[in-house]
């Protein structure tokens, strides 16, 4: 592509900025309805000339976002860390013991995987009624869990069967190393670059889910942020500027991240997009 | 020679060997390694999933202790309801309309962000930025954009005197928007599969092709679309995947509406299941939609990796 002259660089150059301009349009139409005035009907596309930034407080205190980002976080921490627990743990025997029983799991893993979580909605809810569960920040982490497990273990048992030289774990054996020894000790820390890629999707689809924390997560003190948002926005449809502004801050904690972490971000969610 | 001696070794000391194996077999199977992640998902997910076969063949209203089984009545039900054919009408809309359109603008970013131009990078990261929000989120953000009332769309028809048009209200629009939106979000992922693909097809290609004299749009024809196959699978399974399960972005952007004109399988059936009490009737669209899902997205799969295989 070096031969390419200098107008059509250019000219594609303009194009970027186009492409560009056209996704921001919608934050920049964000952040001027976030920051406008109660009675301040102007066009959305003029900057407003006083900036409301009370409008930030106000949306926090009446969303309650404060106790609906903490539950959030509890929720995606917690879950994400029971992942990476427990999915590299079962990823270990079924990337290295071979047997009929571990490929029977194995396939039980991968076919669980095409099943869409939603269609599946009526009996789930049955069953977490039945079990007491209804409005626990426990079963959120549970359904996350459960429904991530299966692409963790897709991922770490790939990456466990290619990367990692069985050589080592033989070495350690023979040392005396018990089995759970030798996987914390020796295989866990070589599997760095998975455990960062299933961070960052658990992180990402954790924190904006919406489908489970909506059927399972409606008492006020366990809502979490999706679930405290839409219901801010029911009550509150004709004042645009608080949901606005309720919404940026919903979405900054993420969006920071991104910036910050943006090319583990892109890798990471690339391995899980086949979950989609 | 060698299978002679691969023979006779097994014979000589069967017994040993067996007991060996067994044993083995037994210590390594690990199976304690992976039971709490077995039992998770069994519990959360295949058990509700075959649960949802059973209530599918009952009425119960979602809350009572009894019910009774009614057969095949719910699905038969089903084909006759009106309803459920304009949901799956839509839901078809939302799976193939966003899967064309993300794999469409997707590869357009890619050749375009594949080139050394200026704002390469900037772009990329303002068009994968979405992929971070929630679903949900982001329809409220372009509610902000579309709302008929305030909107930013109508404030600029407003500005050039044009009459103001209410987008998420008309059934024959909001479709379509949802789509936009839903490929607004995504199409970062796409482009990102689309570039890691052509970063992946060696130059020598294209400078074999250039001394052959081939004009880019052949060069294009003939070498990237079909060095690119795999991406395409890929980007064409989980974007109709995604589409078909749509449910968020049309919960913040027109609730379903007007009446049931928007709402996708998802949304139909958290409907009736909440607000109709029609648990039975719903536990059948779940079985309807899993069925749709598994056979449009496997269908893709087979038909897309056909394609590569002739390409």
């Amino acid at each position: 592509m070096d031969y390419m002259d200098k107008k059509k660089k250019w000219l594609l150059s303009g194009v970027a900025l186009l492409v560009a301009a056209f996704h921001l349009i919608p934050f920049y139409i964000l952040i001027t309805t976030a920051l406008k005035a109660r009675g301040d009907f102007s066009s959305k596309w003029i900057f407003p000339k006083v900036l409301a930034f009370e409008n930030f407080a106000e949306a926090w205190e009446m969303a309650s976002l404060g106790n609906a980002l903490s539950n959030t976080t509890i929720i995606t921490f917690v879950s994400a860390l029971l992942l990476i627990v427990f999915g590299s743990m079962a990823a270990y025997p079924l990337a290295r013991r071979q047997t009929k029983l571990n490929k029977i799991v194995f396939m039980v893993f991968i076919a669980v995987m095409v099943i869409p979580p939603l269609t599946a909605l009526v009996p789930l809810y049955k069953l977490v009624v039945d079990i007491g569960m209804m409005n626990t920040l426990e079963i959120a982490i549970l359904n996350n869990v459960a429904s991530f497990l299966p692409l963790t273990i897709f991922l770490y048992s790939g990456f466990i069967r290619s990367t990692i030289p069985k050589e080592l774990e033989e070495a350690a054996k023979i040392d005396g190393a018990s089995t759970l020894g030798i996987f914390f000790r020796i295989v866990f820390p070589l599997l760095k670059p998975v455990t960062a890629s299933i961070l960052i999707i658990s992180c990402v689809f954790i924190w904006n889910d919406y489908q489970f924390a909506i059927f399972f997560l409606q008492a006020e003190e366990v809502k979490t942020i999706t679930v405290a948002l839409a219901g801010f926005f029911g009550e509150n449809a004709n004042r645009m500027n608080l949901v606005a502004a309720a919404a940026i801050m919903a979405v900054l904690p993420m969006a920071v991240l991104f910036l910050l972490l943006q090319k583990h971000f892109v890798k990471g969610l690339a391995s899980g997009s086949v979950k989609g | 020679m060698i299978g002679v001696e691969t023979k006779r070794q097994p014979i000589a000391d069967s017994s040993v060997e067996v007991k060996r194996t067994r044993k083995t077999r037994q210590e390594s199977s690990l199976w304690w390694m992976y039971l709490p992640a077995l039992a998770a998902v069994c519990f959360f997910i295949l058990y509700p999933f075959l649960n949802g076969f059973k209530i599918s063949f009952t009425n119960w209203n979602g809350f009572s202790q009894t019910y009774d089984y009614v057969g095949f009545s719910q699905y038969t039900r089903m084909l006759k309801d009106p309803d459920t054919w304009l949901v799956v009408k839509n839901t078809l809309l939302y799976g193939i309309g966003s899967t064309v359109l993300q794999n469409v603008m997707g590869l357009g970013y890619a050749l375009l962000l594949n080139q050394s131009i200026r704002l390469r990078n900037f772009t990329r990261t303002v068009v994968y930025l979405p992929v971070i929000i929630s679903p949900l989120i982001m329809g409220y953000i372009f509610y902000f954009f579309f709302a008929f009332q305030g909107g930013a769309l109508n404030d600029l028809l407003v500005f050039f005197g044009l009459e103001k048009i209410n987008a998420l209200g008309d059934p024959k629009v909001n479709i379509w928007l949802i789509v936009f939106v839903n490929t607004f979000q995504f199409v970062g992922i796409a482009m990102i599969i689309y570039l890691a693909g052509l970063q992946s097809i060696s130059k020598d290609y294209y400078e074999a092709a250039q001394i052959d004299g081939a004009s880019s749009f052949q060069q294009f024809k003939n070498i990237t679309l079909p060095m690119l196959m795999p991406s395409i699978t890929i980007n064409m399974v989980i974007n109709i995947i995604g589409g078909l399960k749509l449910f968020d972005v049309i919960v913040s952007l027109t609730g379903g509406g007007p009446g049931y004109a928007s709402q996708s399988m998802s949304t139909f059936m958290y409907d009736l299941y909440f607000n109709r009490q029609d648990a039975g009737y719903a536990a059948t669209q779940g079985v309807f939609m899993a069925i749709i899902i598994l056979v449009l997205s496997l269908a893709a799969l087979v038909y897309f990796k056909r394609k590569e295989i002739e390409a």
